[in-house]
């Protein structure tokens, strides 16, 4: 655990072409229920470097949740290969997938996911518990979090008892918390209202321009332009992958 | 990295949403119901497995109970059913030849002697006895009298030693110790009283009713000097056959039969009948064991059945914990303890209402009446409790144990997406 490389805003927008965190080689789903094979992805090439952020697009149905259960290792592959820095990921127990949650991937999604019965401190904290970390070195670690998503106020406040804005941004406390290669967001603006949407948008790209690898679920254009890639997936393929500069 | 980390799934288990009171309420008000018929039952199957026992020891403690009669083999060239009549004096020979014998006693009966005292007039059985008799048939004095002793029987005074029912049949509520008492008009001295004993299984009619008098007194009386009875105890109970053997070997000297014989005497050896009680009465125990435990277990179903319901409102939390990096264990474990926590709760009342429940049950007096005294006081011992900690602690765990596993299919994937 790095502590102090977390918040170093110097941390790099260029690194380099083959320094990949994602990269998918024809990844394929298909949900069996029995009756119906549902070909969900359809051997998916994709590749993700460090420091980038990218916007999934896609109607609905399209196989873009699918691709970030996977991503997120919450579901696993029917074929093809996952590199998740390098590490081979299909195939792994449910244990080890457990641990590449906690250390690799920090998810934010669009229903928050906060444990309600537990305040906005203890949310943050479970990740680093989960991870092993030490009671002190906790305390101090959730206490940054929180002041970089501007809540140190409101640490000891439960989920009911904050905004929706407030709810996402202890989310992404939480989220940021084991220091993960890729922060996975699933319509992060979906429940929240223009101004909040657009506060936290502001905040993912500040998280990018510090250098992190962000991936967002969406189908709102406007927040799909804000990011410098968009992959757009139909029918389990991808149909576009677009650079801004 | 396999460590379970119980501290963590305790922490968990703290931190996920609680139960509706209603509900956990009911919930181990179930169990605490279940361990209560389960401690109520293996307590009075214990009370009556003592109150059985004792009864049992009634009639006198490892004793076989000797009727003469005929041989059934030649011996000597003589022919079988030739009857065998024992004198009073075999009692000496058999204590003093028999190896391994405890004691040896004898009897003779007159049914239905007429009993006198004052204006008061009754019928009893007397009995003859040889002084050993009292502590091999379990006719324990009551406070302030005795029982028939060697010099009695050398002397043959006229010394009555009386049934506790016969005593208040004719004395009343006065202590009969010293009063005179005419049996077949000829006086005797009461000497001593039988303490009330509860006797299961008898021949020639209960202890309580009869009186018992010196043998040699009995012969100068009635004449009679053939023993009706012999009772053999031996030093140890598992060598009763031994010991009956050797009384063949050594009346068989005596009075001329092959000692292989076994039919010259009827024998009632009481080791093996309550042996065979014992065993009835582990079966009861056993019996009454399981419909307990069958209670509890419905208890358990409850508890399996809310944990459920926990485990499907908590879908959310769980896949969110699962999502952050939780392992199987910190997922199930918590499951388990809640699940165990109420059994175990219901469990520990149950068992202060069981506590309860025997106190009381302790102070319904049992005293002249028979089929209560056979009930016996209800008693929690130490092999109860273990037994009804080990069932409530496997239905605990069986509660809690598919639940989590329920908890543990949960997908992740599925339950973060939406509302």
């Amino acid at each position: 655990m790095i502590l102090g490389s977390f918040f170093n805003t110097q941390k790099n927008n260029q690194k380099k072409e083959n320094d990949g965190v994602i990269s998918l080689k024809g990844l394929s789903k298909v949900y069996d229920t029995g009756k119906v094979k549902v070909e969900a992805l359809r051997g998916v090439d994709l590749a993700v470097y460090s420091g980038e952020m990218v916007a999934i697009t896609g109607p609905s149905g399209s196989g873009k949740s699918t691709l970030m259960n996977l991503i997120g290792c919450l579901d696993t592959a029917t074929s093809g290969s996952y590199l998740l820095r390098g590490e081979e990921v299909s195939g792994m127990s449910r244990e080890a997938l457990a641990s590449i949650r906690n250390r690799r991937v920090g998810f934010i999604f669009q229903s928050f996911n906060l444990l309600p019965q537990i305040s906005a401190f203890e949310n943050v904290e479970m990740p680093l518990i989960f991870g092993g970390m030490p009671k002190k070195n906790r305390k101090e670690r959730v206490m940054d979090l929180l002041e970089r998503v501007g809540l140190s106020e409101r640490m000891d406040h439960k989920p009911t008892e904050l905004s929706g804005g407030q709810m996402q941004r202890v989310a992404i406390a939480r989220a940021l918390a084991m220091d993960p290669d890729i922060i996975l967001a699933d319509e992060p603006t979906g429940n929240l209202d223009t101004g909040a949407g657009g506060d936290i948008m502001n905040l993912f790209i500040e998280l990018w321009e510090q250098g992190r690898t962000i991936l967002v679920i969406t189908h709102d254009p406007a927040l799909a332009k804000r990011a410098p890639r968009q992959v757009e997936i139909r029918d389990g393929n991808i149909t576009e992958d677009i650079r801004r500069n | 990295m396999h460590n379970p980390r119980i501290g963590l799934i305790i922490y968990l288990f703290l931190n996920s949403s609680r139960v509706q009171k209603k509900r956990a309420i009911l919930t181990v008000a179930s169990i605490a119901w279940g361990t209560l018929s389960l401690l109520l039952l293996l307590a009075f199957g214990e009370g009556i497995g003592i109150s059985t026992s004792t009864a049992m020891q009634g009639i006198g403690k490892d004793i076989a109970v000797l009727w003469p009669g005929t041989t059934s083999l030649v011996w000597q060239g003589l022919p079988p059913g030739r009857a065998v009549r024992p004198e009073i004096e075999v009692i000496d020979l058999l204590n003093k030849r028999v190896p391994g014998l405890f004691g040896a006693a004898g009897e003779i009966q007159r049914y239905s002697a007429v009993i006198k005292y004052g204006k008061i007039g009754t019928n009893a059985t007397v009995k003859g006895v040889t002084w050993g008799f009292g502590e091999l048939r379990n006719h324990i004095p009551a406070p302030g009298s005795r029982f028939i002793d060697p010099m009695d029987e050398r002397l043959r005074r006229r010394v009555a030693f009386l049934g506790d029912e016969i005593a208040k049949k004719i004395y009343g509520n006065v202590d009969p110790v010293g009063k005179e008492l005419l049996i077949e008009k000829i006086p005797y001295t009461v000497i001593g009283v039988m303490m009330p004993k509860v006797m299961m299984g008898n021949y020639n009619g209960m202890d309580k009713d009869q009186i018992c008098i010196p043998i040699t007194t009995f012969k100068a009386q009635f004449g009679m000097d053939r023993l009706h009875t012999l009772i053999i105890r031996p030093d140890h109970p598992e060598e009763m056959g031994a010991v009956l053997e050797g009384v063949n070997k050594v009346l068989g000297t005596k009075y001329g039969f092959d000692p292989a014989d076994k039919r010259v005497f009827g024998t009632w050896d009481t080791v093996e009948s309550s042996k065979s009680q014992r065993n009835t009465m582990t079966g009861l125990k056993i019996f009454l064991g399981i419909i307990g435990a069958l209670t509890l277990i419905i208890g358990g179903v409850g508890v399996a059945n809310i944990m459920y319901a926990v485990v499907k409102e908590r879908t959310r939390e769980i896949g969110v914990k699962m999502a952050l990096g939780a392992r199987r264990s910190w997922i199930t474990g918590p499951v388990v303890i809640e699940g165990m926590l109420y059994t175990l709760l219901g469990g520990a009342i149950g068992l202060l209402m069981a506590m309860a429940a025997i106190v009381l049950l302790g102070c319904i007096p049992t005293e002249g009446n028979e089929a209560l005294a056979m009930l016996g006081k209800p008693t929690l011992s130490v092999p109860i409790g273990l037994v009804s900690a080990a069932i409530l602690g496997f239905i605990g765990l069986a509660a809690g144990y598919f639940p989590a596993r329920r908890a543990a299919s949960i997908n992740p994937a599925e339950t973060l997406r939406y509302e």
